[in-house]
């Protein structure tokens, strides 16, 4: 095992983590400031990869493609918030789950109407190949745009939350619902615009990922469980706890799918470390998220004071 | 009371009439729900009366299904050992899950049991000797369950025993102490009740009967996979419980009906004017049965059993 395959994955991880913080960012506002629990959040990435995939066949460019995919997306997002799911927030969480359970299944359909089970998005040529970071450490180009990117995005957000007026807004909201309230914020606008920030940030995501996974119906549900793991963790309504989360469940994922079965290799039979070790891997995450729970059960960094 | 004995009648001879009509495949169907409505009614005693919103129900469902199975394929066929085998080792899978999870709240409480569930999900798919991800195929049912028509009266009977049991235990001391600590858990920790005791005890009553659903299941189509885990399946028992009613007897028990009746509706019976309008829409049966979710939720706000007592008080 050399530090070449180490350095790979860690890389690996980060990148994941960081697409992961994308999705979580707009989970954990919506959740946060709304108190709604949104299961359609990852019908808006399946969405946002669609509409790239069909914006860069259309346009022939990948990055005027995902460009057109964001605004898109996240108009479609807010007239999702005004015309249905702003009815659901004085609901109890039981009917926000069922209602945008719904919506995950009229979304996947109506996807699969209009563009059907799945699309082509090409990785763009010009960084299909790989970048020497260090002597000996070849990486792909793509993944590390998709580094860059969502870096870029994590920074951005930093300062919209903790330096503009909107941003702290925002921070009011999630940290007190009712005072913010109280103190005159035209909440309504405030969570349709939120609502909209999340779907971009989904839109990004999709877009991203989409030549590294596949760009087809149901890519939304399997993220969007890890997603509501990564808030948990980090806690609602905190996206600097977002970001850890999702660094954190990158990492630990994309390290354990690695290393744990050439680690169990190393203490077990082959035939039991073949088993039980990719087990182990894809369990990993939820046990972190377990062992967090069990001793900060508000998550790292609660937003509620 | 009327009303009661005429389903009853309904359902003893369902299915003598389905056979008569050679229709055997309705049976089979009918059974189907029935598991899934003992399933979900477990899921309501924990979510609608303890106010435990447990997103892993599907982990139980799984201990069941899947202890039932082992025991069939290592030669104990008999009903009489695997389905208590399969409620035991659900409950026991309940009370581990439980005594961690219950020490959290609100939504914590809804992620940490999913978490378990997750788990579980992936420790089934690495079970090489049990199939793994590919799942077990039983050589046979519990034994004496082979024909549809005796297998459709047993879940009768263990349904309307489920039933029976959470009518007679939410009625009980138990089952006030269950709504007494939803409504307000300070108050019931403050007038000296045993509060952790109480909602674990009612976790693990919850997860063997889905145990024994999943037994059920596991006999009903004579296979298991590690799907009867993933968190989808644990979703799916908790739309059936919101769709019905949460906190009512027959919520469960509608919601199953109900969903599952619409998928079916949608899928196998063609709409002649719908099909001319648009070809192929039984492919989008997600479509429908979303929309009519959605409908459910924005005008029936205490699910269908809610809707029907609605009425009743109308009426009165």
């Amino acid at each position: 095992m050399s530090w070449v395959l180490i350095a790979e994955q860690a890389l690996n991880g980060l990148q994941f983590g960081l697409m992961l913080f994308l999705l979580a960012a707009g989970l954990t506002l919506v959740f946060g400031i709304m108190d709604m629990i949104n299961l359609a959040h990852g019908s808006l990435y399946m969405l946002g990869a669609f509409l790239a995939s069909t914006f860069v066949a259309l346009t022939g460019s990948f990055t005027a493609g995902v460009l057109l995919a964001i605004p898109a997306t996240a108009a479609l997002g807010m007239v999702l918030e005004i015309v249905l799911l702003r009815k659901l927030y004085q609901r109890d969480h039981l009917s926000q789950v069922l209602a945008t359970f719904a919506l995950i299944l009229i979304l996947n359909e109506a996807v699969r109407l209009v563009w059907g089970s799945d699309a082509p998005l090409p990785m763009p040529s010009a960084l299909s190949g790989p970048v020497e970071l260090l002597p000996g450490l070849r990486y792909p180009a793509y993944r590390l745009l998709i580094i860059g990117a969502g870096l870029s995005i994590a920074i951005l957000l930093y300062f919209l939350v903790a330096k503009t007026r909107i941003g702290m807004l925002v921070r009011a909201g999630a940290s007190n619902r009712e005072m913010a309230l109280a103190m005159g914020v035209n909440i309504k606008r405030l969570f349709t615009l939120v609502f909209g920030a999340g779907a971009a940030l989904c839109a990004v995501a999709g877009a991203l990922l989409a030549p590294l996974l596949a760009v087809q119906v149901g890519m939304g549900e399997n993220i969007l469980i890890l997603a509501f793991v990564v808030i948990v963790i980090g806690g609602i309504g905190s996206i600097r706890g977002a970001l850890v989360g999702a660094v954190l469940v990158g990492v630990v994922d994309t390290i354990g799918r690695a290393f744990l079965p050439l680690a169990f290799g190393v203490f077990f039979q082959p035939r039991v470390a073949s088993a039980a070790g990719p087990a182990i891997a894809s369990v990993s995450i939820y046990l972190l998220m377990a062992v967090i729970l069990y001793f900060r059960p508000q998550g790292l960094f609660p937003a509620r004071g | 009371m009327k009303k009661n004995i005429f389903l009853l009648i309904v359902f003893l001879s369902f299915p003598l009439v389905m056979q008569a009509a050679d229709n055997l495949f309705y049976v089979s169907f009918a059974s189907r729900v029935m598991i899934y409505a003992i399933a979900a009614t477990s899921l309501n005693l924990a979510l609608g009366y303890g106010g435990m919103i447990s997103f892993g129900h599907a982990a139980f469902v799984g201990a069941g299904a899947y202890a039932a199975s082992i025991c069939i394929v290592e030669g104990l066929t008999s009903a009489w050992l695997g389905w208590p085998a399969a409620m035991a080792a659900a409950a026991a899978a309940a009370w581990l899950i439980g005594a961690v999870s219950l020490r959290t709240r609100g939504v914590y409480f809804i992620m940490i049991t999913l978490a378990f569930a997750q788990m579980a999900f992936y420790l089934v798919n690495s079970m090489k000797a049990y199939g793994g991800d590919e799942g077990l195929t039983l050589p046979q049912r519990a034994s004496g369950l082979g024909n549809e028509v005796a297998f459709y009266y047993v879940v009768l009977l263990l349904l309307s025993l489920t039933l029976l049991l959470l009518h007679r235990l939410v009625n009980s001391r138990f089952g006030r102490v269950i709504v007494a600590i939803r409504e307000n858990e300070a108050r019931a920790e403050a007038v000296g009740l045993p509060v952790f005791r109480y909602r674990l005890a009612c976790f693990v009553i919850a997860g063997a009967f889905a145990g024994l659903a999943g037994a059920l299941l596991a006999s009903h189509g004579k296979y298991v996979n590690p799907n009867v885990l993933h968190w989808s399946q644990s979703g799916e028992l908790m739309i059936m419980v919101i769709l019905g009613g949460v906190g009512r007897l027959w919520g469960g028990a509608i919601g199953a009906a109900v969903l599952l009746g619409l998928e079916h509706l949608i899928t196998d019976y063609p709409i002649g004017w719908l099909e001319r309008i648009a070809p192929n829409y039984q492919d989008h049966a997600g479509l429908g049965i979303g929309l009519v979710l959605l409908a459910i939720v924005l005008f029936a706000p205490q699910g269908l059993a809610g809707l029907a007592d609605g009425r009743k008080r109308a009426a009165a």
